[in-house]
């Protein structure tokens, strides 16, 4: 093991921050639903890193439960995002702007 | 230049390369697939960092599951439908570079003042490790965390649930006014999303 855990972390940062621009940037649903995939994997990368880090397996056991919340939250928000398009026929989020409608 | 120092340097250009593509890529269907290079390439790192479990997990459900139901998602709700132009507010994504190169710099010089870029992973990982990674990660799971994990499985069910519950609703009947604001909401979003939102 000879690369500087340093560099992984330095990586996850990246990720991230072009997971949040993606958040911030796009305005079709499921892309920022993708960016928002992207923030978690980045930071799933990081615990991973610690774990590697510290010598323990605390933050790789972290890594897979929020792998196990991602998918549960990837079902939901999928799940919301149809039934919006069903309703408004678009994913465009500046559409849909009322709570009710 | 040792191996996995390699790989890394390999790797890493194409993930970032990758998600970059990701959020500059009109078409959803083309983001979609360059989010499963980069997952490919976070597997990796995790081979990298003696997680061979989360390797495998990450190309299983991440890879695989989860981005099948996206690109399923995609193609029900149409791939054609490309995503209007414009900009929400002024300068939206200037700031968002902005923010996002400030917290890259942050990052930057926080791990320089913390760990440092010359620290490596202390030796002795294969001990943590024994007999197997997935041995290992199963007996800290199945004793120390085993409270969390049965709960994980009740959030799954839930998930489960409410997916069903969201698919399934029946459509209520639309009426002509709220036909009438869709199409007036569609029409402003498409000819000018900026001045369309404006008060």
């Amino acid at each position: 093991m000879r690369t500087p855990i340093a560099y992984f972390l330095l990586l996850s940062g990246i990720l991230f921050a072009l997971g949040t621009m993606g958040v911030l940037i796009r305005k079709n649903a499921l892309l920022i639903f993708m960016s928002v995939e992207l923030q978690l994997n980045a930071v799933n990368l990081a615990l991973v890193a610690f774990s590697r880090l510290h010598g323990n397996l605390n933050g790789q056991v972290l890594a897979f439960f929020s792998m196990v919340v991602a998918a549960a939250e990837v079902v939901v928000g999928l799940a919301i995002i149809v039934s919006v398009y069903r309703r408004s026929q678009s994913v465009n989020v500046d559409d849909a702007r009322s709570l009710r409608w | 230049m040792p191996l996995d120092n390699l790989v890394f340097w390999v790797f890493a250009p194409v993930s970032v390369a990758s998600a970059i593509a990701m959020l500059t890529r009109r078409n959803a269907v083309h983001a979609a697939l360059f989010l499963i290079v980069n997952f490919f390439t976070i597997a990796v790192m995790y081979l990298l960092l003696d997680a061979p479990f989360l390797f495998a997990v990450q190309i299983i459900v991440y890879a695989g599951a989860i981005m099948v139901l996206f690109l399923f998602v995609i193609m029900l709700l149409g791939v054609d439908r490309n995503e209007a132009r414009g900009e929400r507010l002024f300068g939206m994504r200037t700031m968002a570079g902005i923010l996002a190169a400030g917290f890259v710099l942050e990052m930057f010089f926080a791990l320089r003042a913390g760990i440092g870029f010359a620290t490596r992973a202390p030796a002795g990982f294969e001990k943590v490790n024994a007999p197997a990674n997935t041995q290992a990660l199963a007996k800290v799971l199945f004793t120390r965390y085993f409270f969390p994990f049965e709960v994980t499985s009740v959030l799954l069910i839930i998930a489960a649930i409410a997916a069903m519950v969201l698919a399934n609703r029946k459509a209520r009947a639309i009426t002509q006014a709220e036909l009438d604001a869709h199409e007036n909401a569609q029409a402003r979003s498409a000819a000018a999303p900026s001045e369309a939102l404006a008060p």
